[in-house]
């Protein structure tokens, strides 16, 4: 297998982002986030997650759409789309991964976001086996494996080594074009981490939910359970659960005055916030419950009704930490999921 | 702190048993030690899943905010740091101080999840508190400090309110000058200042999970949140907006901010808000005075208040330049 010593990985970062744009987990100021290689980053690929999902790449939390240049009785429309080149995600984790899936069923169907589909198709995903999984991870639940986390490359770090398994011919392509990789007999250890993993996946707390009430049929049962009240007592109407979630796909399109025009941007929205969806005049939803109930109802009823019956919650555990009530989709799930949980 | 956890479900229970009071807002256990959350418990069969312990960092008084304003009186437990929340918010005329039964509760600070992974403890299942040391998965010996939240670290605070206060062992004071980083700021270059708020800042997601914990924003529609003031907050588009939200809102708060520290606590990327706070606290204790906002429900605050003397714009307690 193609490897490299792992207090060599600063050559291999070099060697990448002299190619391309590279981007991966760094500690800035006790957080940690993906950022672009500059040859300062510190690196962190021992931390199992960063602070924000990597659905920030294809869908970043604000961008321009469209600038209008008005001029006397003209307006020029000017495409404000960037253009994006081939660039390197490195470290992305399983859960990560598998929610650009969630995303593509809704960025990449008829019609086409081609803001979303320019930064997808030109990413080339380097994820990373989860050596260590927290207690509050539960992807195990949506048929996710952190042991083969998938992607163009998967990389596994062991032993010393970070070693190399390329999935697509554009995964190939870089790593068979990088110097800085030795061949390494490395098989059989990655064979042993990955069962390692996989033993450490089936002890966590939250890996055996029961989900099996979570069905189209039963939307309006659901809907109607009196537990949502005390669920969302707490909640703050922050967001925090929504701008950290590797799923939450909700945006607001605003046009800015600027001196010469207007600048149509796109930014994140959240179904937890008072002035979401400002329907012909106002938020359709009421109360904080009504809110902290469509969080979850979209992710496990009307999303996988709509889409083959996938959720959209990846079991990152995102919410699960950083909710500052400690709200979050797990208690939904065990209170209302099904009978096997306890 | 077994004992303690005890004594504070008893007086939940005697409280409601008595009808004293019909409600009793406090903290519900979670699927784990650690994942507390605020509950308001209607009946004494609710209690059963009352909690408290070291991780009921969460400040209650603002929830008051709206359930003062339902029907029957309502028990709360305050923290020392709570308590000053609560007295702001009652000086504000935001809480219906009729409908509630204050109750003080012992707290030998509360902790920070994040310092026991980085201890090295990857999953607390169970946590033994002593006073000045914790047993955590009743093996790992801990300093109770080394896993404090930091506004724990520095609070010399007592009880300011309520009716009655339920402690078992007094408060260890400490020795902590809450100043320190902000006179580090002060001690800066404004280039080197300006880098830091830079880098902290960047990493602001726009969440409002500070502001929407914060019991000093009680304003029932924030500026923020209003699509006709023209904000577009959550455009969120350059560094600078992040800067504006952050200044706004600690200029806003500026002399009632009671130093509870929930900003800190519940921020995603670990920026230390409080510092922005502190600074206008230390400012403020300069320019009129010590002054600690809370302390009393009746009294006048230094800047929502005019007098001759007051100190000048142009006596600002600046950095260096
Ligand atoms: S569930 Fe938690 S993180 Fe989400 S909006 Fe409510 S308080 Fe904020
Ligand atoms: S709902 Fe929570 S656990 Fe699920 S994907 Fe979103 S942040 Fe992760
Ligand atoms: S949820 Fe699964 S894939 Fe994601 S970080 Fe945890 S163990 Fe890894
Ligand atoms: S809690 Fe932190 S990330 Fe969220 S808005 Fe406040 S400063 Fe920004």
């Amino acid at each position: 297998m193609k490897a490299i010593l792992k207090d060599k990985l600063n050559l291999l970062y070099e060697e990448i982002s002299k190619k391309c744009e590279l981007y991966l987990p760094t500690k800035e100021k006790g957080a940690l986030n993906f950022k672009k290689f500059d040859g300062e980053n510190e690196v962190d690929i021992e931390s199992l997650q960063t602070v924000k999902s990597a659905k920030d790449f294809f869908f970043p939390q604000t961008e321009d759409m469209v600038n209008f240049k008005t001029e006397g009785k003209n307006i020029e429309i000017i495409d404000a789309r960037e253009k994006i080149e081939t660039y390197v995600i490195f470290g992305v984790r399983a859960c990560d991964y598998k929610s650009f899936e969630i995303l593509d069923r809704v960025f990449l169907v008829e019609p086409v976001d081609t803001m979303y589909k320019n930064r997808r198709e030109n990413a080339v995903i380097f994820t990373l086996a989860c050596n260590n999984p927290h207690a509050s991870c539960f992807c195990k639940n949506f048929g996710i494996d952190a042991s083969s986390p998938k992607g163009d490359v998967e990389c596994y770090d062991v032993d010393g080594y970070l070693f190399f398994n390329p999935l697509t011919e554009k995964g190939a392509q870089i790593v068979n074009g990088l110097t800085c990789l030795e061949e390494v007999k490395g098989e059989d250890k990655v064979d042993a981490l990955k069962k390692d993993i996989t033993k450490k996946i089936e002890k966590l707390p939250f890996s055996n939910l029961d989900l099996s009430k979570f069905k189209g049929e039963n939307l309006m049962e659901l809907f109607n359970r009196p537990e949502w009240e005390e669920l969302s007592e707490a909640c703050l109407g922050c967001g925090t659960c929504t701008f950290v979630c590797p799923t939450c796909q909700c945006f607001d399109i605003r046009d800015f005055k600027t001196n010469s025009g207007i600048k149509r941007f796109r930014c994140w929205d959240s179904c937890m916030y008072s002035d979401f969806t400002q329907m012909a005049a106002e938020n359709p939803r009421k109360t904080q419950m009504q809110r902290y109930r469509q969080r979850f109802m979209h992710k496990l009823c009307y999303y996988p009704s709509n889409n083959d019956g996938i959720y959209s919650c990846v079991g990152c555990g995102r919410c699960v930490k950083k909710c500052p009530q400690s709200l979050n989709i797990v208690k939904v799930i065990k209170k209302i999921g099904g009978e096997k949980n306890d | 702190m077994q004992r303690l956890e005890n004594a504070v479900l008893s007086k939940a229970k005697e409280l409601l048993e008595s009808g004293k009071v019909s409600r009793v807002l406090g903290w519900t256990k979670g699927e784990f030690c650690y994942d507390v959350s605020p509950c308001v418990f209607n009946t004494v069969d609710e209690l059963k899943n009352f909690v408290y312990n070291g991780f009921c960092g969460a400040n209650l008084s603002k929830y008051l905010i709206n359930e003062s304003k339902k029907e029957g009186k309502i028990a709360v437990f305050l923290k020392p740091c709570d308590t000053y929340s609560y007295n702001q918010l009652v000086k504000e005329h935001r809480i219906k101080v009729e409908n509630v039964y204050a109750v003080g509760v012992e707290c030998q600070g509360k902790f920070d999840i994040e310092k026991f992974y980085a201890k090295g403890v990857g999953f607390v299942a169970s946590v033994e508190e002593g006073l000045t040391e914790v047993k955590v998965n009743g093996e790992t010996v801990l300093n109770r400090n080394d896993v404090k939240l930091e506004r724990c670290l520095v609070c010399n605070k007592k009880h300011v309110a309520g009716e009655e206060i339920v402690e078992l062992n007094e408060k260890l004071p400490s020795d902590s000058d809450r100043f320190e980083m902000v006179k580090k700021l002060e001690a800066m270059t404004a280039d080197e200042r300006f880098a830091f708020w830079k880098k902290e800042l960047s990493k602001c997601i726009r969440c409002n999970a500070c502001r929407n914990v914060c019991p000093a924003c009680n304003c029932t529609k924030c500026v923020f949140d209003n699509p006709n003031s023209e904000v577009s907050a959550k455009a969120n588009a350059t560094s600078f907006e992040e800067q504006m939200f952050h200044i706004i809102r600690a200029f806003h708060v500026a002399g009632r901010c009671t130093d509870c520290g929930e900003c800190s606590r519940v921020c995603p990327q670990n920026i230390p808000l409080h510092l922005l706070n502190r600074k206008f606290i230390s400012d403020i204790d300069k320019l009129y005075g010590e002054y600690q906002a809370g302390e009393d429900t009746t009294s006048k605050g230094p800047l929502t208040s005019f007098t001759k003397e007051d100190a000048e714009p142009s006596d600002a307690v600046g950095g260096n330049k």
